[in-house]
C-alpha cells in the first residue's frame, strides 16, 4: 500500500518527533511510504482566520504535490479536517475532490483502513489523560460527543490506545470540552485560549495521569504551553509516538 | 461606529477571577443539567430534527403564516401592527402609549425590545419604564444591557446584587442572599404593576392558527405585565410563528430542556385575547429579518428560540462573559445574528471562536452555528473586513506557505535570521503567545531535514 506522509508545518518545525514516530509506525505495519519534500502547509492558518484569498495558493500547493496518492495520512485531525471538509480556496477539479476523500488522519487510517488493534511492541506502563481535538471529534467524527447524549460512545484513538499493553487510562471532567488552541484564535484571544487551557490542564491535574496525549499536536502545543506555565514537567506525547514504542 | 473587541473585553471580565470562574461553573452546570433532561427524552435527536423542520417550513412559508395569524388574532379582539424596523416599532409603542396618556409601562424581558432599544426611546419621551423580570430589573438598575438571553445578569455575583441593591433599594448590603434579594426586588417591583398604565411582553411563539402569542417564564412577571394593566403591547418578531398548537409542543418539550435542563418553565402562557374592559396590541417586528431570509448562508439563524444554550456550552462565552460582545445578541447565536445588523461593528465577533463546534450540537432547532461562524469570517474578507494586521500576516504566510521553496527556506533550523515560525505563530507577535503560555522551542532539525539526512542520504548510499 502506498501512502504519501503529510507533515503538518508545526510538526515540522517544533515536533519532528512526531513526524518520525508516525513514518516508524507505518513502516511497521508494512505500508510504503512517500514524504513527497515539496510539501508545505494545508492552508488551515489563513481559511481559519478568514483569508481564503491568502490560503489558495497554499491549497494548491497541496493539490499539486499529493493529487495523485492513494492514500495522504496526516497526524493530524485538525488538518485532516480542513483538506476534508473546508477546501474550497483552491478551484474545485477531480484532482482536488481526490485529495479531500484520500486524505486520513492517523488514527483514522490505523482504526478505519489498516484495522490495526494491537500493538504488541509498543508497551507502556503509564497512566494516560487522553485529549480529543474538536476538529477530530466534531469534524471527523472519530469519537462520539458529550452533546450528544443517546449517541454510542466510541472514541477511535482509544480503541487504539487500548491496544497498548500496560497502558491505563484516567478519567477526567469536562473531557471533550475545547482546549482553547482554535488555531489563530491561540494569539487574537490569548487570555481566554489560555484560561481554557489552564482549566483543561487542573481537570486532567485531579485526574493524576503521568501523561497527556492527543492525537493533535496543535492543541498539545498550547496545553504543554500552558502546564509549563504552571510549573508542571509532565510529559506530552503525540499517539503516534505511543504506538510506535517510545519509553520514557 | 467602532469595531468591537470583545478579546480585550474578555480580558476585563477574567481580571479579577471571581466573576469568570463562577460564570464558568454556572453555565458549566446548565450545559449538565441540559445533557441530563435531554437524556431522559428518548426522542431527543427526532423532536430537534422535527423543531428544525417546523422552523424551516415555517420560515419559507412566512407571508402565509403571519397573514393567518393576524386574522385570526385580529378576530380574537386583537389589534395587529407591523413594523418595518427599531424605529418603526418604537414609534407604535410610542404612538399607544401617548393615545392612552399612559406614562407608566411595565415590561417583562424580550430581547427584541432590547434590539430596537425601546426603552430608552421611551424613556427620552418620559415614559417610566420599569423591567420586571429580576435579571433584567438589576441589568436596568445597573445601567447594563443584558449578558445572557435567559439570564441577562448572569454574570453578576449575589455579592453584586446586594451591593447594587442597597445603593438603589437601601436593602441590607452585607445580605448576599438570593431569597432576600428576590423579596427585596418583589416588594420594590409589585406596586409598579398595579400603578403602570401599560404593560408590555415579548413573545416566545405566535401560534398562526390561533392568533395567540406564547410566553414562556419563570417569574411570572410576564403574566401580571400582560394581565393587569389595561393597555397591553406585545412586541413579537416574525420569525417566531409557528402554524399550530401541535407544534408549540414539540418547541415547549426542547426549549427548557436546552436552557437550564428542566421539563417546563413555571409558566407556558397563552395569551389570546385582551382582558375584560382591556386592549392588546401585538407589534409583529421585521427589523433586518427578511433580508436575513434572504441570506443562503446564513437565514437558518431565523430558527432560532432563544434558549441560550449554546451560549452556555461555548467555552469562549462562559469565560468572557456576555457583556464582553458589546451586542444584543451574545455568544454563538449573537456572533453569527449581529454582523446582520453591521457588519463593520461586528466585525471581529466571528473570531471570537474556537469552531469547537459544542453549540451546533447542542442547539435544539440544529442551526449550523460553527460552520456560520466559520462562513461570516469569509465574509468579512470579502467585505474587506479583515484587520489590517492579521491581513498583512495572512498575505506574508499565504506567500511562504504556497512556495515550497520560500518555506523550506522559512522554517529551515539554520536560516535563524529569516525563519518564521509556522502556524498560528505567523500572525503574531510571539509575545502574544508567550503571556500566559511557555512558547514552544524549535527543534534542531526539523522532520523536513530529518528526512532528507537519515532517508533520502541514507537511500543514495545504499543506491536506492
Amino acid at each position: 500500500m502506498e501512502v504519501a506522509l503529510m507533515i503538518p508545518c508545526y510538526i515540522d518545525t517544533f515536533y519532528p518527533q512526531v513526524g518520525i514516530a508516525t513514518l516508524e509506525l507505518l513502516e511497521r505495519l508494512n505500508v510504503s511510504v512517500t514524504y513527497p519534500a515539496e510539501q508545505t502547509c494545508c492552508g488551515q492558518p489563513m481559511a481559519n482566520s478568514g483569508c481564503y484569498n491568502e490560503a489558495r495558493g497554499t491549497e494548491e500547493n497541496f493539490v499539486r504535490i499529493f493529487g495523485d496518492f492513494e492514500y495522504i495520512v496526516t497526524p493530524s485531525g485538525s488538518c485532516t479536517h480542513h483538506i476534508r471538509n473546508k477546501f474550497t480556496a483552491v478551484a474545485d477539479s477531480p484532482a482536488r475532490q481526490r485529495v479531500q476523500n484520500r486524505t486520513y488522519d492517523l488514527v483514522e487510517f490505523l482504526h478505519d483502513i489498516l484495522n490495526i488493534r494491537d500493538f504488541p511492541w509498543a508497551t507502556f506502563e503509564k497512566k494516560v489523560a487522553l485529549h480529543t481535538s474538536c476538529s477530530a471529534i466534531r469534524g471527523l467524527n472519530m469519537a462520539s460527543m458529550s452533546e450528544r447524549v443517546h449517541d454510542v460512545k466510541f472514541s477511535k484513538p482509544k480503541k487504539l490506545l487500548e491496544g497498548v499493553p500496560g497502558l491505563q487510562f484516567v478519567e477526567f471532567e469536562r473531557f471533550d470540552e475545547c482546549c482553547g488552541f482554535g488555531g489563530t484564535f491561540s494569539v487574537t484571544e490569548e487570555a481566554v485560549a489560555a484560561k481554557m487551557g489552564y482549566d483543561k490542564i487542573g481537570f486532567m491535574t485531579k485526574a493524576g495521569p503521568d501523561v497527556i496525549v492527543s492525537s493533535d499536536m496543535s492543541c498539545l502545543m498550547h496545553l504543554q504551553g500552558c502546564a509549563r506555565r504552571l510549573n508542571q514537567d509532565r510529559p506530552f506525547l503525540h499517539i503516534a509516538e505511543i504506538l510506535n514504542g517510545v519509553t520514557l | 461606529m467602532s469595531r468591537v473587541d470583545q478579546a480585550e473585553a474578555a480580558v476585563k471580565f477574567m481580571e479579577d477571577h471571581v466573576h469568570e470562574e463562577r460564570l464558568d461553573k454556572i453555565l458549566w452546570t446548565a450545559r449538565m443539567r441540559r445533557d441530563q433532561a435531554a437524556l431522559q427524552v428518548p426522542e431527543w435527536e427526532e423532536l430537534r430534527d422535527l423543531a428544525s423542520q417546523i422552523k424551516e417550513h415555517t420560515l419559507s412559508n412566512l407571508a402565509h403564516y403571519l397573514e393567518e395569524f393576524e386574522k385570526n388574532a385580529k378576530a380574537n379582539g386583537v389589534t395587529v401592527h407591523w413594523a418595518r424596523d427599531a424605529h418603526e416599532h418604537n414609534e407604535v409603542v410610542y404612538r399607544l402609549l401617548s393615545e392612552k396618556r399612559v406614562t407608566t409601562l411595565v415590561k417583562s424581558k424580550s430581547m427584541l425590545t432590547e434590539e430596537c432599544e425601546t426603552r430608552p426611546f421611551l424613556e427620552t419621551r418620559g415614559i417610566r419604564v420599569t423591567e420586571t423580570d429580576l435579571g433584567e430589573r438589576i441589568q436596568q438598575l445597573d445601567d447594563q444591557p443584558p449578558s445572557h438571553i435567559t439570564g441577562p445578569a448572569i454574570h453578576k455575583t449575589t455579592e453584586d446584587v446586594a451591593d447594587l441593591f442597597s445603593r438603589v433599594y437601601g436593602s441590607d448590603k452585607t445580605k448576599a442572599d438570593a431569597v432576600y434579594l428576590a423579596n427585596v426586588m418583589r416588594e420594590n417591583t409589585r406596586p409598579e404593576f398595579l400603578k403602570a398604565g401599560a404593560g408590555m411582553t415579548g413573545g416566545n411563539f405566535l401560534v398562526a392558527s390561533t392568533g395567540a402569542v406564547v410566553t414562556v417564564t419563570n417569574e411570572g412577571n410576564a403574566d401580571l405585565s400582560g394581565n393587569v394593566p389595561l393597555l397591553r403591547i406585545c412586541s413579537v418578531g416574525i420569525e417566531k410563528i409557528i402554524p399550530a398548537d401541535e407544534h408549540l409542543a414539540v418547541f415547549i418539550r426542547l426549549l427548557t430542556r436546552s436552557a437550564t435542563g428542566e421539563k417546563i418553565t413555571q409558566f407556558t402562557s397563552t395569551f389570546r385575547k385582551p382582558r375584560k374592559d382591556g386592549e392588546m396590541h401585538i407589534i409583529l417586528v421585521d427589523n433586518g429579518r427578511s433580508a436575513r431570509l434572504g441570506m443562503e448562508r446564513f437565514w437558518p439563524s431565523l430558527k432560532c428560540i432563544r434558549c441560550a444554550a449554546c451560549m452556555n456550552t461555548c467555552p469562549v462565552y462562559r469565560r468572557s462573559g456576555g457583556l464582553s460582545y458589546g451586542s444584543n445578541y451574545m455568544g454563538p447565536i449573537g456572533i453569527i445574528l449581529m454582523p446582520t445588523f453591521d457588519a463593520h461593528k461586528y466585525s471581529e465577533l466571528p473570531f471570537s471562536s474556537t469552531l469547537n463546534g459544542s453549540c451546533t450540537n447542542v442547539c435544539p432547532v440544529k442551526i449550523d452555528i460553527h460552520e456560520q461562524i466559520y462562513a461570516w469570517r469569509e465574509v468579512m474578507e470579502d467585505k474587506d473586513q479583515i484587520k489590517i494586521v492579521k491581513k498583512e500576516a495572512m498575505i506574508v504566510a499565504g506567500k511562504v506557505l504556497s512556495s515550497p521553496q520560500l518555506y523550506q527556506i522559512a522554517t529551515s533550523s539554520t536560516e535563524t535570521a529569516l525563519k518564521i515560525l509556522p502556524h498560528f505563530a505567523i500572525y503574531n507577535p510571539l509575545n502574544y503567545w508567550g503571556k500566559h503560555r511557555d512558547v514552544p522551542q524549535a527543534a534542531e532539525e526539523t522532520f523536513h531535514e530529518w528526512y532528507k539526512n537519515h532517508r533520502l542520504k541514507a537511500n543514495e548510499v545504499l543506491g536506492l
